[in-house]
């Protein structure tokens, strides 16, 4: 067995990301079981029963707005903070996710993404936090188990930063990651301890100091307030490629910044994809690359802040776009990476076709053939210069 | 990459069964991946789970839809899902019956019987199947050894449980290197 494989051990996706957590050293978690992100609260809450945590405060609420409550005021004090939840209870969170933000908490939470109601759909898209897009965090996607845990620590130190300020969701697919078993590389405390400073804010809630968070804004000074959040954005942009790198010195692993790359460097066909796609869609580009298709992978780490230079960089060479999204905006039938990369291009000299499909939505698998389609259908399309509006690309027509 | 789809009903511990499976994997040294076909858990209701073997790092996050081994837990599957869907043509399947393997010459690749049961009940004293029909995998394929799947049981279950398991696991490896 390798050296670098004898540190890893086969364990779940879920466990992983708690053991990650634990690694942080949060002062307060505030959890509300949700499926399928109920693993992640369960394993803290045993590591706390064992008396893991150290001085950490598990508390257990009565719902998700509770949690992110809890975690609002904690933060305030200067506490460092973690919740984890999925789907309906992101939604009921909603109100309090502007509060974060507002009020420059970095509170950092993982969202095990699932589909929301109705119809009832326990499974795995990411509707759940695409629709919390504008709510101000800071929305990072992991591609795989051993991803979300490095994202861990790495969320803490980019949002605790002084000039950023923001809360971050880490995103996780719903039981495809939450659920799965493989290897992965614990994160360990030393290593984390070297990479992540202790917590240290400029202001905290102090009956000794007082001060206010969150007061009432006039007119005369509302908008400033939420320009600065725009500013505390763009610091957190600056920062999360040279993060990444720290950790990468540390702990010997990296899976890109902002965003990475796969063999996109004499690639026609630009796929842009996020989550837990990524994997099977490298899978597929060694395939169809074997029969001369020139495809390319843009993984998109960052979504918000959304790295607009470096993602105009990746695709200044591309042939076609694909974008490929586990949600959908209804009236637009397009998803939001789509409606983000089509922007992204316009006001540039480029001209190439963005091309969205919406797939995998509410649990339907991907299989590596449909993304073989896509792409199939991409070349087609980019030899006889038609145009492919956005569509779903696994709909059953039977049933509409 | 090899392929493992098992199937059982909701309390028969398939989902278990995967995961023992990737431990061993990974404890012979390739690396593994296991999940569940992620359905609503229901006793005695078909459930599905899936590992992926292979000495590369394994990025596939499908579901496994051409098995190059199907794992059935419970015969009765047999009328009601199709198991054998997408197996390889020079894959196999492992039942749990007492029936003979002639018994199934309508499943489209090589069968191996084991009568799990039976020995669950002789050496567990319980109709826990698992662990029994892990053994008859490493029996009939050995593409994990024995050793392994005895070591990620063990891990799993302490004490007694452990051990009986243990030599449960080692009574189907021997009846399927047997036959």
């Amino acid at each position: 067995m390798s050296e670098l494989k004898a540190e890893l051990k086969v364990v779940e996706g879920s466990y992983a990301v708690a053991h990650a957590v634990k690694t942080c050293h949060p002062d307060v978690i505030a959890a509300y079981p949700i499926t399928p992100q109920t693993h992640i609260a369960e394993n803290l809450s045993q590591f706390n029963a064992d008396g893991e945590l150290g001085n950490c405060e598990y508390i257990t609420v009565e719902s998700e707005f509770s949690a992110l409550s809890t975690l609002i005021g904690a933060s305030a004090t200067g506490a460092r903070t973690y919740a984890s939840t999925a789907s309906q209870g992101l939604a009921l969170m909603h109100e309090a996710l502007f509060n974060a933000a507002g009020m420059r908490l970095p509170i950092v939470m993982t969202v095990a993404n699932r589909a929301l109601s109705a119809p009832l759909s326990i499974w795995n898209d990411q509707q759940d936090s695409i629709a919390q897009r504008d709510v101000g965090w800071i929305q990072l996607y992991a591609e795989d188990p051993q991803e979300a845990a490095d994202m861990t620590p790495q969320a803490y130190k980019i949002s605790e930063d002084r000039d950023v300020m923001t809360p971050a969701m880490i995103c996780f697919d719903g039981f495809i990651l939450t659920h799965v078993y493989e290897p992965v590389a614990l994160l360990e405390e030393e290593l984390t301890d070297e990479f992540l400073p202790p917590f240290n804010p400029e202001h905290i809630l102090d009956p000794k100091n007082p001060e206010t968070f969150g007061a009432f804004a006039d007119p005369s000074i509302y908008t400033e307030f939420r320009y600065m959040q725009e500013l505390g954005m763009r610091e957190a942009l600056k920062k999360i490629d040279p993060v990444a790198e720290e950790f990468r010195e540390i702990y010997g692993r990296y899976y890109g910044g902002l965003l990475d790359e796969y063999r996109l460097d004499d690639a026609e066909i630009v796929l842009v994809a996020m989550g837990s796609i990524i994997g099977t869609i490298k899978d597929v580009i060694d395939e169809v690359r074997r029969d001369g298709i020139k495809a390319g992978l843009l993984k998109i780490r960052s979504f918000r802040p959304f790295p607009l230079d470096a993602v105009r960089k990746a695709l200044k060479n591309a042939g076609i776009i694909v974008t490929l999204d586990k949600n959908i905006s209804i009236g637009k039938c397009e998803g939001a990476l789509c409606t983000e990369i089509k922007a992204a291009l316009y006001n540039t000299r480029l001209d190439t076709p963005v091309v969205g499909y919406m797939l995998g939505h509410g649990g339907r698998d991907v299989p590596p053939e449909i993304i073989k389609k896509i792409i199939n259908k991409a070349t087609r399309s980019m030899k006889d210069g038609l145009t492919i509006e956005s569509s779903y690309a696994d709909l059953k027509e039977e049933f509409v | 990459m090899k392929e493992i789809r098992i199937h059982g009903r909701g309390g028969q511990g398939s989902v278990t069964a995967a995961e023992l499976l990737a431990v061993a994997a990974f404890e012979d040294g390739q690396y593994s991946q296991a999940f569940p076909s992620f359905g609503v858990e229901r006793r005695g209701a078909p459930v599905v789970a899936f590992t992926r073997i292979d000495d590369e790092p394994i990025r596939m996050r499908s579901q496994v839809y051409n098995p190059d081994y199907v794992i059935v837990q419970d015969v009765t599957l047999m009328d009601v899902v199709d198991v054998a869907g997408g197996l390889k043509e020079d894959g196999m399947m492992i039942i749990n019956t007492e029936a003979s393997a002639e018994k199934f010459e309508e499943v489209p690749a090589r069968v191996m019987v084991v009568d799990a049961t039976r020995i669950a009940m002789e050496i567990i004293g319980r109709p826990i199947v698992n662990t029994v029909l892990l053994g008859a995998f490493a029996g009939a394929t050995h593409e994990i050894r024995l050793n392994s799947i005895r070591k990620a049981v063990g891990d799993r279950f302490s004490g007694t449980i452990g051990e009986k398991n243990i030599e449960a696991v080692e009574a189907a490896y021997n009846a399927m290197e047997e036959s």
